[in-house]
C-alpha cells in the first residue's frame, strides 16, 4: 500500500481539514440553536461558554488551513503546465479535464467555484468565533447577534460543503498524483 | 453604511452590541470582496495579471488576499467605532446576509460569467 506525496497533500485537505469542518458545522449549528436560544431556560455554565469558545475556535483554524493548504500546495498542482509535447495528461489534472468535453464542466463550474466559495467558510466562522468569544453567555441575551452567527455559520456550511463535493468529484475524475512515493505498508502476497 | 447608536446609555453590565455588529458586517463584506475581485480578475487581464501575487497559484492568490485584507480592515474601523455603542442590528443582520447571499451566487461561474 503507497500514496504519493501530491496525493497524501490532498488527503489531508480535503479529508483532513475540509470534512472534519463539515463534521464540526453540525455540532456548532446544534449547540447555538438549542442551548443559545432566548427561550430555552438551560442555563449556560462557564464550562459550556469555554467549549462553545474552543469549538468555534478550531473550526475557524480547520477552515483557514483547509483553504490556505488548497489554494498554496494542492491548487498549483492541480493547475500545473503541461510542456509543449506532453501527450499523457494525466499529471495535470485541470488540463486533464478541459481536454474532454465530458469532463470540461468539472473544471469550468466545479473548480472555478469551489476554488473561490471555499473562502466563505473561513471568514464567516471567523465572525462567528468572534462573535462568540466576545459574548459568550449574553449571546442569548442578544437574538439579532445569534441570529447572524447562525446564518453565517449555515452558509459556511453550504460554501464547505460545495467545496468539498467538488473536490472530491474532482480528485476522482483527475486525481492529483506525482512526488515522491510513500509507502505505508506491505500487503500479503497473493 | 449608516449607524444607528441608541441616545440611552447602556445599562450596567449590559454589553453593547456593536462589537458583533462591526464583526458581521465585515463578515458579509468581506465575503463579497471574494465574489467581487474573482469577477474582476477574470474581466480585465490587467487586474488578472496585478492580482497574480504568487505565480503557481494564479491570480486567486491576489483575489483572496485582497478581499481578506478588505474585510480586516473594514473590521478594525468598524470595531474602533461601534464597540461601545449600540448599533440597529436588524438592518446589518439584513445586509451582511444579503452581501453572503450575493457572495455565493457571484461566485457560481455561470452567474459571474454574465459580468
Amino acid at each position: 500500500m503507497e500514496i504519493t506525496t501530491r496525493a497524501l497533500w490532498t488527503l489531508v485537505h480535503g479529508m483532513g481539514f475540509g470534512a472534519l469542518y463539515l463534521l464540526a458545522c453540525s455540532g456548532a449549528l446544534v449547540e447555538l440553536c438549542r442551548r443559545y436560544a432566548p427561550s430555552t431556560q438551560a442555563t449556560i455554565t462557564p464550562g459550556d461558554e469555554r467549549f462553545l469558545r474552543v469549538y468555534l475556535t478550531t473550526m475557524a483554524v480547520l477552515a483557514w488551513l483547509a483553504v490556505l493548504t488548497g489554494a498554496y500546495i494542492v491548487y498549483p498542482w492541480y493547475r500545473a503546465a503541461a510542456p509543449a509535447a506532453a501527450t499523457n495528461l494525466a499529471a495535470f489534472p485541470q488540463l486533464l479535464l478541459k481536454s474532454s468535453p465530458a469532463t470540461r464542466g468539472w473544471h469550468s463550474i466545479g473548480m472555478e467555484w469551489k476554488e473561490h466559495v471555499a473562502w466563505l467558510a473561513p471568514i464567516s466562522i471567523t465572525m462567528a468565533a468572534a462573535v462568540q468569544a466576545r459574548y459568550g453567555r449574553s449571546l442569548r441575551d442578544h437574538p439579532q447577534l445569534r441570529a447572524a452567527v447562525l446564518g453565517f455559520t449555515l452558509v459556511s456550511f453550504l460554501a464547505a460543503g460545495v467545496a468539498g463535493f467538488f473536490g472530491a468529484m474532482l480528485d476522482k475524475t483527475a486525481p492529483i498524483e506525482g512526488g515522491h512515493t510513500i509507502h505505508i505498508v506491505n500487503g500479503e502476497r497473493p | 453604511m449608516s449607524e444607528h447608536p441608541t441616545n440611552t446609555p447602556v445599562e450596567s453590565g449590559e454589553m453593547p452590541n456593536g462589537s458583533g455588529a462591526a464583526a458581521i458586517l465585515a463578515a458579509g463584506i468581506g465575503s463579497f470582496m471574494v465574489a467581487l475581485f474573482a469577477i474582476a480578475a477574470d474581466s480585465s487581464s490587467f487586474l488578472k495579471s496585478l492580482l497574480n501575487l504568487y505565480k503557481p497559484t494564479g491570480p486567486l492568490s491576489g483575489v483572496t488576499t485582497a478581499a481578506i485584507l478588505v474585510w480586516l480592515v473594514t473590521w478594525a474601523v468598524l470595531e474602533v467605532r461601534w464597540r461601545k455603542r449600540t448599533i440597529a442590528l436588524a438592518r446589518i443582520n439584513a445586509v451582511a446576509l444579503l452581501l453572503l447571499g450575493l457572495s455565493l451566487l457571484l461566485t457560481f461561474p455561470p452567474i459571474a460569467e454574465f459580468f
